[in-house]
């Protein structure tokens, strides 16, 4: 699985995609694998403040619940509503699948995340540990 | 995300465990085991929980199934002895007939359910919970220390697998010419399967399906490759390798209890609802007999019951169980989705008064309440075949 290089990634395997002070949020292509079948999401209001590495929803396999953690702080201006019906599109294209979009408050705290390439090495260690 | 930790310190692996890896199981630490919990994909095609889960339903799979612990009680006073350390009657048990049963202690509370197996008159195969391996054997041993007869730990000598749904035995029948048809569920013989013989050969299961559970040498070549001959059998009929995720989805789809969960040492035998399999007018004494039948007189504390989450929201193990004013009146014993049902059930401890089906409460989820409603178990049953 391809991690598309215009994504930064975190530890907690969220992508983010950055577009000038807009971003778009999601989960990566190695958590879907590890959690198995997702099927709920929950996810927070438009108008929500995020904090970056704070949870702002969780994500529900059949066996498991995960909580998610926002890679960068901002307000929340949309949310993927599709992703409550049908949470297993996470499955089949967790990077196109995006759960929010926010505003950034500081797009420089974004330099902290890891590149595509970073995130390869970081989850093969992960795999591997 | 946080993630699920995937670990390989020093756990037990069945013989199965190089098969499971090569097949690309995800692997968790499951009391003390190294096991499966899934297998993302199979021959080409989608595997995982939900897939796994619906092809027992429509089709067949196959577990490994060999963490379960086996004891094996032998002597002249073999019989008495399981008449006393279990609870239901063995002495109803014809050679070939197996029941489900369980352990108690004094205060008639669970040290384990097992499937008792008639083997002859003078041999019982009794069947526990990986879990509880050690604490069960301790406990049988000291139990019938008064009886003639001797009391083994035969976990290691079987390879158990459970092949199971619809076309189980069609599945299996190809790998035997021991007449399937002939085995009731609840029954067990012996014969040859996959050129091997004096298999026992049981149609039992923990899945709410008809199956059968075989045990086998419990060498790496031999499992591996009867495992490998099932899964080419079933093959045609679309057979899946099975995890124990799945494994506990489909239980709680069929109710069947869980040691730990909805059966566990502060928990008796009519909270329960386990009492069919409770013979307290039995000719002989057991343990956990006298407590239970004060019990039975006396009003209940607390039931299980199913609920089936009527807002967003899935109840997971542990979860406190509300009123609809938001007291805490119990908690949920197992919640998930369930994949054949498409709906998020629980098990749930709750006073009885909160028991009768249609009964309205909530579930705690992560601070806040969702709804749910109390409705007839066992979720799923089979439906009658031919």
């Amino acid at each position: 699985m391809a991690y598309p290089n215009k994504y930064r990634y975190t530890k907690e395997h969220e992508w983010i995609e950055v577009d000038g002070q807009k971003a778009t949020i999601g989960i990566t292509d190695y958590a879907q694998s590890s959690l198995g079948d997702i099927v709920f999401v929950e996810l927070p209001k438009v108008g929500a403040e995020l904090q970056q590495g704070k949870s702002f929803g969780t994500v529900e396999s059949v066996k498991a619940v995960s909580e998610l953690y926002s890679p960068a702080t901002g307000t929340v201006t949309e949310v993927n509503a599709g992703l409550a019906d049908s949470p297993e599109k996470v499955n089949s294209d967790a990077h196109g699948s995006w759960m929010l979009r926010i505003t950034l408050r500081n797009p420089e705290e974004l330099k902290s995340l890891m590149s595509a390439d970073d995130y390869e090495k970081f989850i093969a260690e992960e795999a591997g540990s | 995300m946080t993630m699920l930790t995937e670990t390989s310190r020093s756990l037990r692996k069945t013989a199965l465990n190089r098969a499971h890896r090569s097949l690309g199981a995800r692997m968790v630490d499951f009391g003390g085991w190294d096991m499966p919990v899934e297998y993302p994909n199979f021959e080409g095609r989608p595997g995982g929980l939900i897939q796994e889960h619906l092809a027992v339903r429509t089709a067949v799979g196959v577990f490994d199934v060999s963490h379960m612990g086996d004891l094996r009680i032998t002597g002249r006073e073999a019989l008495a002895a399981v008449q006393y350390a279990a609870m239901n009657d063995a002495s109803t048990l014809v050679e070939g007939k197996a029941q489900y049963s369980a352990l108690l202690y004094a205060e008639g509370t669970f040290v384990d359910d097992i499937i008792v197996h008639k083997v002859s008159d003078h041999d019982y195969l009794i069947v526990i919970n990986a879990g509880t391996r050690e604490k069960d054997f301790e406990w049988t041993r000291n139990a019938v220390r008064d009886f003639d007869c001797r009391v083994a730990d035969e976990g290691d000598r079987y390879t158990q697998l459970a092949i199971q749904g619809p076309l189980a035995q069609a599945t299996l029948q190809k790998l035997t010419r021991f007449d399937l048809g002939s085995l009731k569920s609840y029954t067990f013989g012996f014969g040859e399967v996959c050129g091997l013989s004096g298999v026992m050969i049981a149609r039992t299961g923990y899945t709410g399906e008809d199956g059968f559970e075989i045990y086998i040498p419990p060498d790496e070549p031999t499992s591996a490759r009867v495992w490998s001959e099932v899964l080419a059998a079933g093959r045609e009929f679309g057979i899946l390798p099975c995890g124990l995720g799945a494994r506990n989805t489909l239980r709680l789809e069929a109710k069947l209890p869980l040691y730990g969960h909805e059966i566990s040492e502060s928990i008796h035998v009519f909270e329960a609802g386990l009492e069919r399999w409770c013979k307290l007018e039995k000719a002989s004494d057991f343990i956990g007999k006298s407590a239970l039948e004060k019990a039975k007189a006396a009003p209940l504390s607390r039931k299980l019951v199913g609920l089936e989450m009527t807002e967003r929201g899935i109840a997971r193990d542990d979860y406190p169980v509300l009123d609809a004013s938001g007291n805490r009146i119990g908690r949920v014993t197992s919640g998930s989705y369930a994949p054949f049902l498409k709906k998020n059930i629980a098990l749930a401890y709750v006073p009885p008064a909160f028991a009768a089906p249609g009964t309205e409460v909530k579930v705690e989820i992560r601070n806040q309440a969702a709804g749910a409603g109390v409705v007839p178990t066992p979720f799923y049953k089979r439906p009658k075949r031919p």
